[in-house]
Formats: structure tokens, C-alpha cells, sequence
């Protein structure tokens, strides 16, 4: 039982990577970074093409197996440009089989979507935000582990 | 007697984690407010003198704003070669030297990244990209990263639209060049142009700060 269990979750990641990005504009992925629930929210804004993003995905992927049960809920908003997603994202994604959720950024009037996620993003990536309820920290920096889970602990308090 | 010492044994070593939990926080907090103060002290906001400097151009010779004797003002850009947000610019950047150097706001392109972090930034590279794209402008190296911190650049590119008074070089506009990344034939507000043009005709901005994506400034 277990490992035909088993073999059913592996099969859904295979499936995963094989299906279609989620790509939304600002107002499509407004609803999904500003949940009401009561989990700790990290929401992490990257690009494959950002040497510093890819090297922090795998401590976000790594808060999402360690906290996920501790009621952490992780989102990996990619801002690759559309015209690379067939030829880099979605390799990326097989490659990598990351585990977080991924969904895509695309809207190009940034001026006003990057405001209204935060008033101090000045745009740099990568940038992060972790915020539960109307709790909302935003970090325009990379993370080593140790300080990304620190962080997340505050919020677990 | 042995319940109480592992008692004790506890306790102390509660407290050493404790000690060293609290030095711990403290030690990241000095550097957080350390980092935060270096970083706000330098940022320029609309309406600051901005500092001139003495860089190295893809050409070898050094370039100063005070060089430009008979500019109105400067289209200062924080860009590179490895940052796709910035290539996706490059084009545009060459098009705005081309239509406004000559009214008196010249583009003066500043490389800011560390070049051992980002060997696609470097001199050679820097060259080959001015060339390969017909650069019109001085594209300068922020050798040892000491200008784009006083501007407060975060990102490439950044701009900062600069006038020249008799006080020195006011920061005029700060933030994107337009506002479509992907592509240039359907931006609506051409955010640049129209501050440099309002400042020909001796006008009010109408958007003096906006933001756009762009990748972080590499340091080692």
C-alpha cells in the first residue's frame, strides 16, 4: 500500500512538471499572495536567469519540507520573460523538480504592481515576502538558510 | 543527587544557549542597521545634489559630468551586459542618446557590478557589447563600487535623470525608462523621455520616481 502510494505521488510531480505553467497578470496573483488564512506565507520572486535566485531556490525548498507540516506554505513567482518559458523555465522546473509551488509573473506595467506588493521594493531581485494575516515583512536581499529560516520562525511565534 | 546535577547541567546549558542566542541576535541586528544605514545615507531622492565622479570609460579615458561643458543635464543609467532586464533596454538606451544628447541630456551608461562576481561585465566585455551594439554613450565602470551606492542604485538598469544648475546636478528622475520590458513598440508611458522633455520646456514632471524589475547590483 505504501509504495503503490508512493509511486501515486511520484507520478503527480512527473505530472507537475508536464503541465502548463501558471502564468497570471498582477491582478490574477494578488488574490494568491494576500491569503487570509492562518498559515505562514513565504512568497519568493526569482527569475532562472538571476544567479543569486537560483542559488537560494533550494533553502526556500528546503523551508517547505521542514515547515510545510508547521503550517508554512511556500510560492516560488517566477518573473522569466514569456518568450523563455518553452526554452528555459520549463527545463528549469523538469530539471530541478522542485517541490514549492511556481507560478508565473507576467505583467509588464510594473511600475504599478511593484508598489503595491510593497511600498520599499525598489524592484531588485531577488525579493521576498513571508506574512501571515495582516503580519507582512518584505526583503529585497538574498537569503542564506539560516537567515530565511530565523525569519520564519518569527512568524511561527 | 544525580536527578539534581543533570538539573544543574540543564539549566546551565540552557543558559549558555541562551547567552550566545541573545549575542547572536544582537550581533545581526548591529550589522542589519549597519548595512540599512550605509545603504539609506547614500540613496538620492528627487531633488538632491548628485555627486559627480571620475570613471573609466570602455575607451580607456576617464569621463566626468563636469567634462560636459555645455549640457543642460544628464541621463545617468546604471546598466550592464549579464542583466536580461537591461539588455532588453539597450536598444532603447541608444535611441535615447541619439534623440536627446543633442537637445543637451546625453546618457552616460555606469556599469555597476562587481566583475569577479559577474565576468560578463567586465572591461573586455563591456567593449565588445558598446560595439556590437553602436553605443553612442560612455559606458563606464564603477571600479571599486563607490558611485552607484551614493546614487542609491539597487538594480540594472536604474535611471537618474540629472539638471544642471548652478548649485550643481539635481536629481530630476529616478526609477524605469518606460513601461514595457518585453517590448518596446507597445509601451505606452515613455517615463524618460517625457521627464527629459519637460525639463527642455521648463515643465513640471508629471512622474518624477517609478519602479520597474531589474537585477540586483552584484558585490562581492
Amino acid at each position: 500500500m505504501k509504495r503503490i502510494l508512493l509511486v501515486l505521488i511520484l507520478l503527480c510531480f512527473a505530472c507537475n512538471t508536464n503541465d502548463e505553467l501558471k502564468v497570471y497578470n498582477y491582478d490574477g496573483i494578488a488574490p494568491l499572495i494576500n491569503k487570509t488564512d492562518d498559515k505562514v506565507h513565504v512568497v519568493n520572486f526569482w527569475a532562472t536567469w538571476c544567479a543569486p535566485c537560483v542559488k537560494e531556490l533550494p533553502y526556500f525548498e528546503k523551508i517547505n519540507k521542514v515547515y510545510k507540516a508547521k503550517g508554512v506554505e511556500l510560492l516560488l513567482v517566477s518573473l522569466d520573460f514569456p518568450r523563455k518559458y518553452e526554452t528555459k523555465l520549463k527545463p528549469f522546473l523538469k530539471e530541478k523538480q522542485l517541490k514549492s509551488e511556481v507560478v508565473c509573473l507576467n505583467d509588464v506595467d510594473q511600475n504599478r504592481w511593484i508598489p503595491a506588493i510593497d511600498t520599499t521594493w525598489s524592484g531588485a531581485i531577488p525579493a521576498t515576502m513571508i506574512y501571515k494575516g495582516n503580519k507582512r515583512k518584505f526583503y529585497e536581499k538574498s537569503f542564506t538558510y539560516e537567515e530565511l529560516e530565523k525569519e520564519v520562525q518569527q512568524f511561527l511565534k | 543527587m544525580n536527578f539534581s546535577n543533570h538539573e544543574y547541567k540543564n539549566a546551565n546549558k540552557f543558559s549558555v544557549s541562551k547567552t550566545l542566542r541573545i549575542f547572536t541576535v544582537l550581533i545581526c541586528f548591529v550589522c542589519l542597521t549597519a548595512f540599512t544605514t550605509k545603504t539609506d545615507a547614500g540613496s538620492y531622492k528627487v531633488g538632491d545634489v548628485a555627486t559627480d565622479f571620475s570613471l573609466i570609460n570602455i575607451d580607456g579615458k576617464m569621463v566626468s559630468l563636469s567634462d560636459y561643458k555645455t549640457a543642460k543635464g544628464f541621463v545617468v543609467i546604471f546598466t550592464c551586459n549579464t542583466c536580461p532586464y537591461a539588455v532588453a533596454y539597450e536598444d532603447r538606451i541608444v535611441d535615447l542618446d541619439k534623440k536627446y544628447a543633442s537637445k543637451g541630456y546625453p546618457v552616460i551608461a555606469i556599469m555597476p557590478n562587481d566583475t569577479d562576481v559577474k565576468p560578463g561585465d567586465n572591461m573586455q566585455a563591456m567593449q565588445a557589447r558598446a560595439k556590437a551594439k553602436g553605443f553612442t554613450f560612455p559606458y563606464l565602470m564603477d571600479d571599486g563600487q563607490k558611485i552607484y551606492p551614493q546614487y542609491g542604485a539597487t538594480k540594472t538598469p536604474h535611471v537618474y535623470i540629472l539638471e544642471k544648475t548652478t548649485k550643481g546636478n539635481i536629481v530630476k528622475y529616478i526609477g524605469a525608462i518606460d513601461d514595457n520590458y518585453q517590448d518596446a513598440a507597445a509601451v505606452k508611458t515613455k517615463y524618460a523621455e517625457n521627464a527629459i522633455d519637460a525639463l527642455l520646456a521648463g515643465k513640471e514632471i508629471a512622474q518624477k520616481t517609478t519602479r520597474a524589475i531589474g537585477c540586483s547590483i552584484k558585490v562581492k
